[in-house]
């Protein structure tokens, strides 16, 4: 099995698409021929050619209008947003266009895109590059929301968003890109949409996190365990709409604890919605509050601070010792 | 101060028409080619518009239609433009274009419903070519775009076309949208229907462009402004603009002059408030349905008494369509709950089996 980076998996992933089915689309701003900024396209307009992989024009609306009417016409766009803070550009197309498209026309119609882009802290982007906006996406009716922790999960995963005939924003996290690399299957194999995966047992705590916080989250249950013996369980949500409620119940059913990680700001976003449905299905179970390490409610950070702002293994570890001890 | 001389030059253009405002055509050699049955159905169409548009508003103040949009003024324009296309070319309206949509297949009392808010009336037919109306200005000119990017790529001989106000060519969308359709040479034609009011914000407010089609000049796409109120005007037009669409010639703007006699909705918009009575009635004496029937008496072929067989079909099968709207079956919250996704996720699945076990309305 060929060991890839996150960015790899997820160019491998568009490429086995592209050959399986000629109405797979890819497009963005510098996505042709430079191969997208973060290379995630490399290779990919040379090999389908300038119909298939192609470059637009500066404006992400554009983009957007493009998508949907591409999926008006039969087609599946891949359309890539240079990085997500740039969302605002072409919200309309994102939260109040395709989501609604399957609604509108009481299913004549619907929005087969992904939107894929690259988000994340950790990696000193000037502003609006980095920010953490998945809640805002998850509040929205129609959307799923995919967030991928590693390059199997990001391979299995993009290629069940595009095959999906829903609109999907499909969320990279950009410290994870070349971080490290994982085994990814060569051809064809998915992940469904709306499946966490229990990434590590244990029997005192349920730690709920996704994206680059799910690493961050190791660490700290890695470091517990070694130092004070206690054992946590960690959800890779992997998908957070839908979002997969059975797989924390039954955890937190077994450990009595939770704590949510997310790099998003506190407020509203998808710690808010995960702790309401703990509550909603297994209070009873809960020992203590359900705890949530996040950031702080202030905008993304300029660079200098970024490091100190994002969640790391000594909070989510604080929020642990927390629960356990409240 | 630089030399004039390097600054753009902009160039001024003349409004095409084909009629005079009394319905003599203009010179032989502008009228579009149509035969006479086709002539004649561009006045049915607008006759029955107008018919259509006046049950309308009285079913709105009765409390039985709903949302509204009227279109009295604007027939030269929407009826021109829909009858160019072909039936696989693909339609993006905008809220006020509901007859585009019914001369290009919607069954009437699907517009009836859409009216009312009912999720059938976007359920459009699968052979009729056209989007659910847009709400959202102009997001409909980047769509368009794509759908023309799909028709090029499956190798088809059609266009999209879409329509959007004057007030709509200020917003971001529009110029992203027509620079898009150029940068990709694509198979588009984007009608801005200038009925001189964005709700109550008059054109001068809005630009300092001469002419809402120098916009294309941006764009580098091809622009003209229309007689809106001269429906044969429009026709030749859009024709012209889809010939060099489909021969990969690339996307057209048209400017279509015309004039709305309502209000901008139903929904409690004053005219008086931002236009005088004066202006109203110096654009009645353009009607477009005075003209063309002028037109067409002078070749013989319009009556009165046609005319008069038209308005009593037109109110009945009218009648026939809010009579099946009344008749389909309500939405309800299952209904649309089911209409999210494709297959719905489990959460979903158990709000809508909390709607069922309320009765499911």
């Amino acid at each position: 099995m060929a060991q890839m980076t996150m960015i790899q998996a997820i160019t491998d992933a568009m490429r086995v698409e592209l050959k399986r089915d000629p109405s797979v689309l890819v497009f963005g701003e510098d996505v042709g021929k430079n191969g997208g900024v973060f290379r995630a396209t490399e290779g990919l307009q040379k090999e389908f050619g300038e119909e298939r992989v192609f470059d637009t024009p500066l404006a992400e609306s554009g983009i957007g209008g493009l998508a949907i009417g591409l999926g008006l016409q039969g087609f599946r766009p891949v359309a890539e947003i240079q990085f997500f803070g740039f969302v605002f550009e072409v919200f309309d197309s994102v939260a109040a266009q395709s989501s609604r498209m399957r609604y509108r026309s009481g299913g004549r119609y619907h929005s087969p895109i992904v939107f894929r882009s690259p988000f994340g802290g950790g990696v000193k982007t000037p502003e609006l590059h980095a920010d953490s906006l998945e809640g805002l996406m998850m509040q929205i009716p129609g959307l799923k929301v995919v967030i991928p922790s590693n390059p199997y999960d990001a391979k299995g995963l993009l290629i069940s968003a595009i095959r999906d005939n829903d609109p999907v924003v499909f969320l990279e996290h950009m410290k994870l890109y070349r971080s490290f690399r994982g085994e990814v299957p060569e051809g064809e194999y998915t992940i469904p949409l709306g499946q966490a995966n229990v990434v590590r047992e244990g029997t005192d705590v349920t730690v709920i996190a996704y994206g680059a916080m799910v690493h961050t989250s190791l660490k700290a249950a890695d470091e517990l365990e070694k130092t004070k013996g206690i054992k946590a369980e960690v959800i890779d949500l992997r998908t957070i709409s839908p979002l997969d409620i059975d797989t924390i119940i039954t955890s937190v059913k077994k450990t009595n604890r939770a704590v949510v990680v997310q790099e998003a700001q506190k407020t509203a976003g998808a710690a808010a919605e995960i702790i309401a449905q703990i509550n909603e299905k297994a209070i009873l179970h809960l020992e203590a509050p359900v705890a949530r390490v996040t950031s702080p409610d202030t905008v993304f950070p300029f660079a200098m601070i970024e490091d100190t702002w994002l969640p790391n293994p000594k909070r989510v570890q604080d929020g642990i010792e927390y629960v356990l001890n409240f | 101060m630089l030399n004039t001389s390097l600054f753009v030059q902009e160039e001024a253009i003349q409004t095409f028409h084909v009629l005079d405002q009394d319905g003599s055509l203009l010179a032989p050699e502008l009228m579009p080619s149509l035969s006479d049955g086709q002539l004649k159905e561009l006045m049915e169409k607008m006759v029955y518009t107008r018919i259509w548009d006046q049950r309308a508003i009285s079913l709105n103040r009765q409390g039985r239609l709903g949302f509204y949009a009227p279109v009295a003024g604007q027939e030269a324009s929407m009826i021109g433009s829909q009858s160019a296309l072909n039936k696989e070319d693909f339609i993006l309206p905008s809220y006020r274009d509901i007859p585009q949509m019914v001369w290009h297949g919607l069954p009437l009392y699907q517009a009836f419903l859409y009216s009312r808010g009912h999720q059938q009336g976007g359920r459009i037919p699968e052979d009729v070519h056209v989007l659910m109306p847009q709400i959202i200005i102009a997001a409909q000119i980047i769509q368009c775009s794509g759908v023309a990017m799909g028709m090029k790529l499956n190798k088809k001989k059609n266009i999209a076309l879409t329509y959007i106000g004057d007030g709509g060519t200020s917003q971001g969308d529009f110029y992203e949208g027509i620079n898009y359709a150029g940068a990709f040479k694509l198979p588009a034609v984007f009608v801005v229907q200038n009925n001189r009011y964005a709700i109550s914000v008059p054109v001068a407010k809005q630009t300092a462009a001469t002419t809402l089609a120098h916009k294309a000049v941006a764009a580098g796409i091809k622009g003209i402004q229309v007689d809106g109120m001269d429906v044969l005007a429009v026709y030749k037009a859009v024709q012209d603009a889809r010939q060099r669409a489909i021969e990969g010639q690339g996307p057209t703007l048209i400017e279509t002059l015309t004039y709305r006699y309502g209000p901008h909705t139903m929904a409690g918009d004053d005219p008086t408030r931002y236009r005088t009575s004066d202006e109203t009635s110096d654009w009645e004496k353009k009607d477009p349905l005075v003209r063309f029937r002028n037109f067409l008496q002078s070749k013989k072929l319009w009556s009165q008494e046609e005319e008069e067989k038209l308005i009593e079909r037109a109110k009945q099968e009218i009648a026939e369509a809010i009579k099946k709207a009344d008749e389909t079956e309500k939405m309800t919250i299952p209904s649309l709950i089911d209409s999210m996704f494709e297959t719905l996720p489990k959460d979903l699945q158990e709000q809508k089996e909390f709607y069922l076990r309320e009765g499911g309305k």
